[in-house]
């Protein structure tokens, strides 16, 4: 059986849908429109039922695009998403609002469960439910009580599985028909009437008993306090960051060297040859780029989970809307905004709360400009190579200071370019944010680890496979070279170095940079050099610029394969030796304070990731965002580091 | 007196007289806001906006835009 779960938001339905499927869900999409879709599976008494969640809404009309999916899979018996019975989780604590979404489902005639959820908040509010006469007034529905988060009402739902009834055509609200999706005068019509018939029977089934539960404007009066209430928040940014940055450090440094130890030992142990140096050089470290960012990832989502879970989210969203919205944004794009610090690719992922479109669209197409973890070893290297280590003013680090203002850079024009955005992104639907706020909670650890799971379990596959592929071409364009140019430019190296007697090791790295040089990516970097020479930069940075595609972080290991350097993985104090050295043919050094500012300033821009493009690509369902990020980002990157290499030269 | 809800101060009671017709009337009744309804104006954000309001025991944030299309009537007998 099919079986569609819809409800309002901030019902408990995510926690019904985990509580009854567990790890069994996956994540698809709805044939035919563009949403995701989370499937579960419930088996009972060997039959294997089919739950389907459907976004949270407050009724069948769709408030965004995303939301269509619930009207167009429900209100049309044709449709390849229509389900065979729909459970509709029912906040106890606010009968009067959700009956207004259940009564839509049951007059559409659908085999129809209510789920009363939630009854120990509405006992908190003082707000009893007849339960009796809810009956009486959907004689074709069943219904169940639960209290998900404490996990009571799993067995009583799967039991009532085998229950639904029969539709015989039975009404809550006769006279009107549900309206057509786009006819906004007959659903306003409809609805009104449906109020009026909910508001004429509610005293029969809420019994209120005074007074309403304060705890939640109490703790409100301090977040959203005008200075509380941004210091909270900021207190709490600065401890997400902290993990994020510190602690997921380790273990990110424990997966970067058991990778590089699996390479070494698979390049030993295995027969020499090219199968071997494509396990070796291009899939494990390819693998390796893509696990090494699972520890941020996990923790940010498990940070995010958890003040989405306690209802603190909300009230971030309230106190930064009025100051996102002149930016085109929405209080609700500082997550994404946030997470993309770490990595954009589940920044990206979690703008999917932004209702309202155009808020949304301009949220993903800026997100990248925040820098990212990545840019970091590129912004360390360059930075130790170009910039001083003095004091500025006495007290503050020039190195330093440099860093964050790369940071600052980032931020701003993510904000600034939103802005341009919002002339451009042009929309019918008006923005709007009319956000519910649920009442604090502690968080369920069943749905936190859910969550987490679920968006490293996205980016692995939808962002890993990407750079997986992308690392074993560029592997290939480094490891070939047109006919033989290659093993001979590879050859003459090695008699050549040989005879001016430097050491096997040596030689080898050599040899291994003549190589690159004479392969298909450093031919790549030479047809580049024209482009790039105006930003000061050479055809060894041309192809570290298309190697770096991969993700940025690459960068530094090509760099240090074209200067012939281990790439020791921490100070990289050979590889900076060797580029300070660098000379162009009239003697000037290559990187100077205008070419390292250049690059770095580049880097800030450029959309060197094709991983975010993809997820850019999956969330959007189109390539056109995907390709419209990445020409204005190449644009503003050309741009501004050619400004920046010819103000300091 | 008629005004909009965006011109009541917090802590004040009132009642929904009529929402003005627009594209968002549809979802802000799905909203519980409704011709009759008694409301509670409960806190604003930092910067005056958007509003935080008391519907029937849950809480519900409006931008002032949106707030602007209902108006309301002071609660004169606040329970």
């Amino acid at each position: 059986m099919k079986i569609a779960l819809l409800g309002n938001p901030n019902t408990g339905k995510s926690t019904v849908f985990n509580l009854l499927t567990g790890m069994r869900q996956h994540v698809g999409n709805f044939p035919g429109v563009t949403v995701d879709k989370k499937v579960g599976k419930i088996n009972v008494d060997n039959e294997d039922h089919e739950l389907i969640d459907f976004p949270g809404t407050y009724s069948v009309y769709p408030r965004s695009k995303d939301e269509e999916v619930v009207y167009r899979s429900l209100c049309n018996d044709q449709s390849i998403n229509y389900p065979d019975a729909a459970i509709v989780i029912v906040d106890a604590s606010n009968l009067e609002r959700n009956l207004l979404f259940f009564s839509q489902i049951y007059d559409l005639q659908l085999p129809t469960m209510m789920v009363l959820n939630m009854t120990d908040l509405a006992k908190k509010k003082f707000k009893e439910c007849n339960v009796e006469e809810l009956q009486k007034l959907f004689p074709e529905a069943v219904i169940v009580e639960a209290n998900a988060r404490a996990g009571m009402g799993k067995d009583r739902i799967v039991n009532a599985l085998s229950m639904f009834k029969k539709r015989q055509g039975h009404k809550f609200q006769p006279e009107i028909e549900i309206a057509m999706v786009d006819d906004i005068p007959a659903q306003e019509v409809e609805t009104e009437a449906r109020f009026k018939r909910i508001a004429s029977v509610l005293h029969k089934i809420e019994v209120t008993s005074e007074k309403k539960d304060s705890r939640s404007n109490k703790l409100d009066r301090i977040l959203v306090h005008p200075v509380w209430g941004y210091a909270i928040f900021a207190l709490v940014l600065v401890i997400i960051f902290q993990f994020i940055f510190a602690f997921a450090a380790i273990p990110m440094d424990l997966i970067d060297g058991s990778f590089a130890s699996l390479s070494d030992w698979i390049a030993k142990s295995m027969p020499e040859g090219i199968l071997t140096d494509l396990i070796s050089q291009g899939i494990v470290p390819g693998i390796g780029g893509v696990v090494i960012f699972i520890p941020q990832i996990a923790l940010l989502f498990f940070f995010i989970a958890i003040l989405e879970e306690t209802g603190y989210l909300s009230r971030v969203v309230f106190i930064m809307d009025r100051l996102m919205r002149p930016l085109g944004l929405n209080g609700k794009s500082v997550v994404p905004l946030l997470s993309s610090v770490a990595c954009a690719i589940p920044g990206i992922m979690s703008a999917r709360t932004i209702s309202d479109w155009k808020e949304r669209m301009i949220t993903i197409m800026v997100a990248p400009l925040m820098s990212c973890s990545a840019r970091i070893p590129v912004y360390t290297l360059l930075i130790a190579l170009v910039i001083p280590n003095d004091r500025v003013l006495g007290f503050m680090n020039l190195q330093g200071l440099v860093l964050f203002g790369l940071y600052a850079l980032g931020t701003l024009s993510a904000l600034g370019i939103a802005v341009i955005l919002k002339w451009f992104i042009k929309t019918k639907e008006k923005g709007f944010l009319m956000l519910e706020m649920p009442s604090y909670k502690i968080p369920h650890p069943r749905n936190v680890m859910i969550v987490v799971w679920e968006k490293v379990r996205l980016f692995v596959w939808d962002a890993g496979k990407i750079i997986l592929a992308i690392s074993v071409i560029l592997w290939a364009l480094a490891t070939y070279g047109p006919g033989d140019r290659m093993e001979d430019a590879g050859k003459k190296a090695r008699i050549e170095f040989l005879e001016k007697g430097f050491s096997e090791e040596e030689v080898d790295q050599f040899v291994a940079s003549v190589k690159l040089e004479n392969s298909y990516i450093g031919i790549m970097g030479k047809t580049i050099e024209p482009v790039i020479e105006p930003m000061g930069y050479d055809w060894k940075i041309g192809i570290s610029l298309i190697t770096s595609f991969a993700a940025r972080e690459v960068f530094v290991g090509s760099m240090a394969t074209i200067y012939a350097v281990q790439d020791d993985g921490e100070t990289n104090r050979p590889l900076i030796e060797k580029m300070r050295a660098e000379k162009r043919s009239d003697g000037t050094p290559v990187y100077t304070l205008a070419s390292g500012a250049s690059l770095m300033v580049f880097y800030v821009f450029a959309m060197q990731c094709m991983a975010t493009l993809a997820v850019v690509k999956r969330e959007t369902k189109s390539w056109k965002w995907p390709l419209i990020q990445m020409g204005y980002m190449g644009v503003l990157a050309y741009l501004a580091a050619w400004i920046t290499f010819i103000v300091l030269s | 007196m008629t005004q909009t809800l965006s011109k009541i101060k917090n802590g004040e009671t009132v009642i929904v007289r009529h929402i003005e017709a627009s594209s968002l009337k549809v979802k802000l009744m799905e909203m519980g806001l409704i011709e009759g309804k008694e409301l509670r104006v409960l806190y604003r954000a930092p910067l005056g906006d958007p509003m935080a309001i008391d519907v029937e025991g849950y809480v519900l944030s409006l931008r002032n835009d949106e707030a602007d299309l209902i108006s309301v009537d002071l609660n004169s007998s606040p329970e």
